[in-house]
């Protein structure tokens, strides 16, 4: 029999299925405020609007969009940073009332003809950071709220008790409803609520519903996360999607916010009105074609998401083990990608956002749940894809089912699998060296492997534990270093280095320890370490394209620049690289795929009717990226100090680490420190150990000066004025508030370089006040 | 539900056809109400060095799988559909088709298919087209992946 074609009507998840009284839920609610606005027509991808809720006061309003604020920061992530930089103050802090929780779109968000134009961005400031964090998800969310009327939602404020906000597109009217009696958990949340607003009992109707919701655990926790929901009309239920990094979910339930609503009559590939919709439609068939005829023999998306990284990252050592101790596991191949193919539901449209061929949203359908409050239900489970398998594979979790687990409890409590994964790992680590205990950790036996003990921690955060681990280490890495260090239980730098943390945010799920310009893209980054802004590891390390500080800083400020593009429209990353043209490594710059890039020139100038070129497009990265360095600043971080990375992400930590890669370690000192072979032979690993860290802790100063530099920044990181006038900015109190920063460093003695130079080796410029001289 | 078995499909003979292209116009007349025929039909005739060929869906329903919001299906007498109501233009199908039959024509961003409706059938005057019953089951296909790595 072929499997696939089977009628949407007759298609089977086996899930438990669930009834709920929706009358008596809804019934429940009483509508605090109710706003109508006229209906309009998105032109040229703007909906020329964004839309402003103040839960304390209950004012609710449209704020419009300038030809101004589209020139200076394009839509999505900037116009988040914009509306944020005129609502927030330095003092700002995630639980402040005034901070915002933003979700915006951008132009070419909600296309349906170019693979992967369904992101929202979500920004707001961190719990984990103290700073802005952005994250961009899928779903169905963000290109219904702009059909429904906005470029962006502004939520600011909390609520005295749980609400619901919901965006009706087809009525017009926007509502605060409490909402008391529906669960808090996503995937019962979402589905209560998409059958609750769904103007009819169709699944048509359904799949015009989008419910952005967290969990339980998000309560309890800095991981918390945003779930975006998209309705499947095969599955039959509302999938989801995760803006995972940095807390957002946590802002969400601090704001008692339980869900966020929108839905819309109708919509189609032409709803945008881009002003040239057949180039539009024909630049996005090029791709399909790509897609079909290439994927197959390149990254495999479309049969496993993802998951496909993580058999090439273990054979690069690259996949993280053992909370990055190691790069590869003997056991890793019981994760491979074909064991989560067996597992995952095949032969349906599996995107995040209508039309999006390149399909890497995996689910796993009628999976049994083995553990907490949902044991023995059936249910979708959305993934995993490579960060979560990562997550897991770092806790040394080996066993598909396990892995399933982890990432259904995480999505449902409304937590972040990258953060809650790289977090326990430290935990377990600590546990191994008896720093942690049984007794420290409130009972939980948390060694490496224990599936049982990280799912366990899971229940308790999302119960609300008041154990003191517990609560401790739901807030995170850099919460529990400062716990054990002040309760004296490690020693110090272990401590530091071996907590894979930096600015407060757990590192994503990969092994950077031989890649310097990795590193940098890491640490040099606006919210934290993730891979979005770069990700260089094989043009660095594999391909050694990358050998010059200059050449690794120019690729530090490329590739975030680039990839920061697609944060402003709303678009996802994987069509740019993760499929790419059958000649692409004969093109000019392989690494930039010349020919996608091309592409996404003509893709923005189809909808916006510019005339942009692909130096335009980097353009309006900078500003945006700039901006939000400068806020950092601003809210009292955006420093060299804040770009520090554990050496973990360096190097080896401990010397079990270093004598499993020795005779690599060795042949760097040799080649690379220029010591005798003999003299390595002759050291301890201790000595060995020293040695390495000094040179690659300098190693990574040294980079940080040269990105640094080639960005327009002071020695320190902080932009400088005269690059942001080159930008074209003119706002005052932000370029009074960068001079002032940067004449504090000046008083400080900051306005130094951070390496320590040697014989023939210079700084980027000797001259001291560099930026002084640029008009 | 009783799904259908057997789909009408074209069957050319190259041998009769004068390249006249009434059946384009018939067919562009049944999708856009006009006889332009070429770019707005969904059967093309094209020619070849030793005659010409026809180029035409032959509903394997491949696409079938490729919709996100069900807006093709197979119908009661086992063609392919496209419901353009339903349809939302994300052009998956035409990028995914593997013979380039799911057309898509400038006016409108619903694409368009051969729905077996015989127009081209009787507007031919050399009786080179015509519909031939076939068992499903002998040309449907999926969706391909690549069975894991």
């Amino acid at each position: 029999m072929v499997e696939g074609q089977i009628a949407i009507e007759e298609y089977k998840t086996g899930n438990t299925e669930h009834t709920w009284d929706l009358q008596q839920i809804k019934s429940a609610h009483k509508v605090l405020t109710t706003f109508s606005y006229k209906k309009g027509q998105v032109t040229k991808g703007y909906a020329n609007r964004t839309l402003y809720v103040n839960l304390n006061t209950g004012v609710i309003s449209e704020k419009p969009v300038t030809d101004e604020m589209k020139k200076m920061f394009t839509g999505g992530r900037g116009f988040g940073l914009k509306l944020m930089w005129d609502s927030i103050k330095p003092t700002t802090r995630w639980d402040s009332p005034e901070n915002e929780l933003l979700i915006t779109t951008g132009p070419l968000c909600g296309a349906t003809e170019y693979a992967g134009s369904g992101k929202s961005l979500c920004l707001s400031v961190s719990p984990s950071t103290n700073i802005i964090c952005d994250c961009n998800v899928g779903g169905f969310f963000g290109p219904y709220l702009k059909f429904a009327g906005f470029d962006a939602l502004e939520i600011q404020g909390k609520a005295k008790q749980d609400v619901v906000v919901v965006i009706d597109g087809e009525k017009g009217t926007v509502t605060i409803e409490t909402a008391p009696l529906e669960e808090t958990n996503t995937h019962v949340l979402s589905d209560q609520l998409t059958h609750m607003f769904a103007t009819e009992n169709t699944d048509k109707s359904r799949q015009k519903v989008s419910v952005v919701s967290s969990g339980t655990a998000a309560e309890h926790s800095y991981w918390g996360c945003l779930n975006f929901s998209f309705y499947d009309i095969r599955r039959k239920v509302p999938r989801i999607k995760q803006a995972g990094r940095g807390g957002l979910g946590t802002v969400l339930r601090d704001k008692k916010i339980k869900a966020l609503v929108v839905k819309v009559e109708r919509f189609d590939g032409v709803s945008n009105h881009p002003a040239d919709p057949i180039t539009l439609a024909n630049v996005g068939t090029k791709l399909h074609r790509e897609i079909r005829n290439l994927d197959r023999y390149q990254c495999n998306m479309r049969a496993v998401g993802t998951g496909h990284l993580v058999e090439i990252m273990d054979a690069y050592d690259l996949l993280p083990t053992e909370n990055y101790r190691f790069g590869s596991f003997p056991k890793a191949s019981k994760i491979y990608s074909p064991k989560f193919y067996e597992l995952f539901t095949k032969i349906i449209p599996d995107g995040c956002w209508h039309g999006c061929t390149m399909a890497c949203a995996k689910t796993v359908d009628g999976y049994t749940v083995m553990t907490g409050p949902y044991k023995g239900e059936k249910v979708t489970v959305d993934g995993p894809e490579y960060e979560t398998i990562g997550a897991c594979s770092n806790m040394s979790i080996w066993d598909p089912l396990w892995i399933l687990e982890f990432n259904f409890y995480c999505d449902t409590y409304g937590i972040d699998t990258i953060s809650a994964g790289t977090a326990t790992a430290f935990y377990m680590e600590m546990y191994e060296y008896g720093i942690l205990n049984k007794e420290r950790c409130d009972g939980l036996e948390l060694c490496f492997g224990n599936a049982d003990a990280a799912l366990t921690l899971l229940h308790r955060i999302a119960q609300g534990d008041s154990g003191e681990f517990i609560k401790v280490a739901a807030k995170g890495a850099r919460r529990v270093k400062d716990w054990i260090i002040q309760n004296g239980w490690g020693e110090k730098q272990l401590v530091e280095d071996a907590g894979m943390e930096s600015k407060g945010l757990e590192f994503s799920e990969y092994v950077t320890k031989e890649s310097l310009a990795m590193q940098g893209g890491y640490g040099l980054t606006l919210k934290g370490p993730q891979h979005d802004e770069a990700w260089l590891i094989f043009m660095d390390m594999v391909n050694n394209a990358i050998p010059t500080f200059q050449m690794k800083a120019e690729a530090l400020h490329y590739f975030p620049m680039w990839r920061t593009w697609f944060g402003l429209n709303g678009l996802c990353k994987l069509p740019w690289n993760d499929v790419e043209p059958a000649n692409n490594a004969e093109s000019s710059e392989p690494s930039k795929v010349p020919e996608h890039v091309q592409n996404y020139v003509e893709y923005q100038n189809a909808m916006t009717g510019w005339n942009v070129t692909k130096e335009d497009l980097i353009a309006q990265s900078e500003r945006c990226y700039n901006w939000q360095r400068a806020m950092n600043v601003w809210l009292g971080r955006g420093q060299r100090k804040d770009d520090w990375i554990p050496f973990r992400a360096m190097g080896p930590v401990t010397e079990m680490e270093y004598v499993s890669r020795k005779e690599r370690y060795d042949k760097y000192l040799v080649e690379k420190l220029g010591k005798a072979q003999k003299d390595v032979d002759k050291m301890t690993v201790q000595e060995k150990l020293t040695i390495l860290y000094e040179f690659r802790r300098n190693q990574y100063q040294k980079l940080s000066d040269a990105v640094y530099y080639r960005r327009g920044w002071t020695q320190n990181g902080i932009p400088t004025p005269q690059k942001m006038k080159q930008l074209g900015f003119s706002d005052k109190k932000m370029l009074k508030m960068l001079q002032d920063k940067i004449d504090d460093d000046e008083k400080k003695g900051l306005n130094v370089w951070g390496g320590i130079y040697g014989k023939g080796e210079q700084p980027p410029i000797t001259e001291k006040r560099y930026w002084e001289k640029w008009k | 539900m009783n799904n259908p078995t057997t789909v009408k499909i074209l069957k050319f003979h190259t041998e009769k056809c004068k390249n006249c292209l009434e059946c384009e116009k018939a067919c562009s007349q049944v999708h856009f109400k006009t006889k332009d025929g070429g770019e707005k039909s969904a059967i093309r005739i094209i020619k070849t060095e030793n005659g010409y060929r026809m180029h035409v869906c032959d509903h394997r329903g491949l696409c079938l799988d490729m919709c996100p919001v069900g807006a093709l299906s197979r119908r009661k007498n086992g063609i392919v559909w496209l419901d353009v109501d339903t349809c939302i233009g994300c052009q998956a199908c035409v990028g995914f088709c593997p013979i380039g039959a799911m057309r898509k024509a400038d006016v409108r961003i619903e694409p368009f298919k051969c729905i077996s409706c015989g127009a081209c059938v009787r507007a031919c005057p050399e009786k080179a087209l015509e519909l031939v019953e076939t068992k499903i089951a002998d040309i449907q296909e999926v969706v391909y992946h690549k069975l894991g790595v």
